[in-house]
């Protein structure tokens, strides 16, 4: 597949007090983004857990990212610095079984960031372009394949 | 509780070879306090698992189920029903609850996800050290709840020995178990009680020589 029909899934874990409201306001600036990346509502980056961050790669996602506040800057304390050490193993989970460590990202910005969120948005959505579909999906592609 | 890590993935992959159905299964109890064996361990294995074995183009189905302990019969009878087409068992539960899936379901493959690693106590979130040999005669009541089998670098009975140095053991970079010991007795006035030798431990209740067995007629529910 070239990258030009490549269209990637990109799921958005945003904390609700910063980076959901940075897409809002992002929204409300009127800036552009990729609409590449599917947001997904999260009372803080720290409800993050590394299961749910495979399970959006099984279910299809090119690339996963958590949006969290800025270190120091978390409602919860600590939500965003946990979030962060759970992306991290998350991310050698996915380099040891081949899907890519890479896809999956955690970045920290906080709720007057407009701009920041759609460049976050668009860097990631760079990136997973690069890198290509997801080994998984393509491994699906396969069997379909070998089914026919 | 019993305190275990996760095998490092490759043996767990090994163990699992051609197998097309696995039935992964977590333990409510110790592991998941220790966060190797609970229910959210065992989603992030399965998962691990399914997604690997789909790169390797030889997918694999799991089922998963967290029982409430592994180690009591009446928990591990449950899986009876997820066992259709299943062809092997991963627990991720400690030795004990391996074997007892082994007990009961004879004809069907069981490997364990985790190395059971010690009896231990929390230190802090995410750290566990190891408090207890299971020596089968306690001799907390001699050396003021701090136990010198395990703590002990040597295991020794009455120490410390010569290599205690401002506290630390000269084996490990733990605190010498025998300067906490005298430090505790000496705070709690008992410092004569260190005084008595002790004797030679009685080892014939340690775990040489098979498993041990307690029985207790009084709680059997056969009459
Ligand atoms: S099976 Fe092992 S880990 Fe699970 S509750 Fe029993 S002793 Fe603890
Ligand atoms: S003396 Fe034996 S039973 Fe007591 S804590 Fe130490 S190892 Fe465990």
């Amino acid at each position: 597949m070239s990258n030009r029909d490549f269209a990637p899934k990109i799921v958005a874990f945003c904390c609700y007090y910063c980076a959901y409201s940075a897409a809002d306001l992002a929204g409300s600036l009127r800036l552009q983004y990729p609409p590449t990346v599917r947001l997904i509502e999260q009372p803080c980056s720290g409800k993050i857990d590394i299961r749910l961050l495979l399970q959006a790669f099984e279910a299809g996602a090119d690339g996963v990212y958590v949006a969290g506040c800025l270190e120091g800057d978390c409602h919860f304390l600590q939500g965003n610095i946990r979030a962060k050490k759970r992306v991290n193993a998350a991310k050698k989970i996915l380099d040891k079984i081949g899907v890519g460590g890479e896809r999956l990202e955690m970045f920290n910005l906080s709720g007057s960031m407009g701009p920041r969120f759609a460049a976050i948005a668009t860097e990631m959505t760079e990136r997973i372009l690069r890198l290509g579909p997801s080994p998984l999906s393509t491994a699906d592609k396969g069997e379909e394949g070998k089914a026919e | 509780m019993i305190v275990a890590a996760a095998k490092p993935w490759e043996e767990i992959m090994a163990s699992l070879h051609g197998m097309h159905k696995v039935l992964v299964v977590g333990c409510g109890g110790c592991v998941a306090v220790c966060l190797a064996g609970g229910e959210k361990e065992a989603g992030i294995m399965a998962s691990t698992l399914r997604m690997q074995r789909k790169l390797q183009g030889e997918p694999v189905e799991t089922e998963e189920i967290t029982l409430t302990r592994q180690c009591d019969p009446e928990y591990v009878r449950e899986l009876g029903k997820k066992l259709e087409g299943v062809d092997g068992i991963l627990s991720l539960a400690c030795g004990v609850g391996v074997q007892v899936i082994a007990e009961h379901y004879p004809n069907i493959w069981v490997a364990p996800a985790l190395n059971t690693k010690f009896a231990g106590a929390t230190l802090e979130h995410g750290s566990w050290e190891e408090r207890c040999g299971l020596c089968g005669d306690c001799v907390l009541g001699q050396t003021g709840g701090i136990c010198p089998i395990i703590r002990c670098a040597k295991s020794l009975l009455n120490g410390p020995c010569g290599g205690s140095q401002d506290g630390k053991c000269e084996v490990k970079p733990n605190e010498c178990a025998w300067n906490l010991i005298y430090e505790r007795m000496g705070r709690l006035g008992r410092l004569n009680q260190l005084l008595e030798v002790a004797e030679a431990k009685d080892w014939s209740q340690g775990r040489d020589g098979g498993p041990r067995r307690v029985v207790r007629e009084d709680v059997k529910l056969d009459d």
